[in-house]
């Protein structure tokens, strides 16, 4: 059957004849996440500066934690280069290191983000406390959700990874974990900017 | 096997290491423009905007292989989900800001200019 002809070269995530259509399609999802988030943008921008009684965005945004958080994805994104970078050498042991390295780092960032909404809802800004904050919690409460869900992704493709091992289809699918936590960097980096610095700026 | 064109032979990859600096770099930039520099508020808007555009290109480049060579090209897609975004973003605030001066809770609502343009939008 043609539909199972393999490559010998090239990358092993694209030597199955649907490896390359199924990355394309991945393109596609996280195309329609950029626009998703950019909704969610478009309403923490309009809705910016609407505290109502609640406590205003720089009296409670603090350098050091979005920083702490900020380097934490960001260094988990690195790792996560290099567990695909691991999968192109074929080496599975360096994959999975690399893989949960990049997991230790995701759940990191959740902690800090689950302490600092802790501390925000203990300060008085919560939800339903004004329009503003509805905006931020939903746009940085969606993020660390995608995040929750590519821990719990990512785990199970390790767990393949141990089970199954290298195969094409089983490296398309950690290529596409590895597209889709980079996103979530890209993301975050917007989220930084512009949340967290024009936050503290304004 | 696999190629090898692209990485050095022992350990991390060259590129991944140029990105993840820059990216720390970049990082630092922005917060040290937003705190440190004094600049006017539009001016560091503008600036940290850059760069994190700056910073979101480096990813999908040096880590999401967005350029590389590949069966199906992959970028058309998600330049369009980013022009896209620009449009929803820039659109909502640019809409959003007519009449939004006269909307603050403290100057009362019913200022002038405001309530003018009210009836307009009932005729």
């Amino acid at each position: 059957m043609s539909e199972h002809a393999e490559l010998k070269t090239g990358p092993l995530e694209y030597r199955r004849e649907d490896g390359p259509l199924t990355i394309l399609g991945f393109w596609i999802f996280l195309a329609a996440e950029v626009v998703l988030f950019s909704t969610l943008f478009a309403t923490y921008a309009v809705l910016f500066g609407r505290y109502g009684e609640a406590t205003p965005a720089h009296e409670l945004f603090e350098m050091p934690m979005a920083l702490t958080m900020t380097f934490l994805l960001l260094v988990s994104s690195f790792t996560c280069g290099i567990a695909v970078h691991m999968m192109r050498k074929e080496s599975l042991k360096g994959l999975v290191i690399w893989l949960i390295i990049t997991l230790a780092l995701g759940l990191g960032f959740l902690g800090f983000e689950i302490y600092e909404f802790v501390h925000y809802v203990h300060e008085g800004a919560t939800i339903q406390s004004s329009a503003f904050w509805s905006a931020f919690f939903t746009l940085t409460g969606t993020h660390g959700l995608h995040v929750t869900l590519g821990v719990f992704w990512c785990t199970a493709i390790i767990i393949q990874l141990i089970r199954f091992g290298l195969t094409p289809v089983i490296a398309r699918k950690t290529f596409v974990i590895g597209l889709y936590w980079h996103f979530l960097d890209v993301v975050w980096i917007f989220i930084f900017t512009a949340v967290y610095l024009i936050g503290m700026v304004v | 096997m696999s190629e090898h064109t692209e990485h050095s032979e022992s350990g991390i990859p060259v590129k991944h290491v140029i990105g993840f600096i820059a990216s720390i770099v970049l990082t630092l930039v922005a917060a040290y423009t937003t705190v440190m520099s004094g600049l006017p508020v539009p001016w560091i808007i503008a600036i940290i905007m850059i760069l994190a555009v700056i910073q979101a290109v480096l990813q999908l480049v040096m880590f999401m292989h967005i350029a590389e060579k590949n069966p199906i090209p992959q970028y058309g897609n998600i330049l369009f989900g980013f022009f896209i975004a620009a449009v929803v973003i820039a659109g909502s605030i640019w809409v959003m800001s007519f009449g939004m001066s006269d909307m603050d809770m403290d100057s009362g609502g019913g200022s002038g200019g405001g309530s003018e343009e009210m009836d307009h939008s009932e005729h």
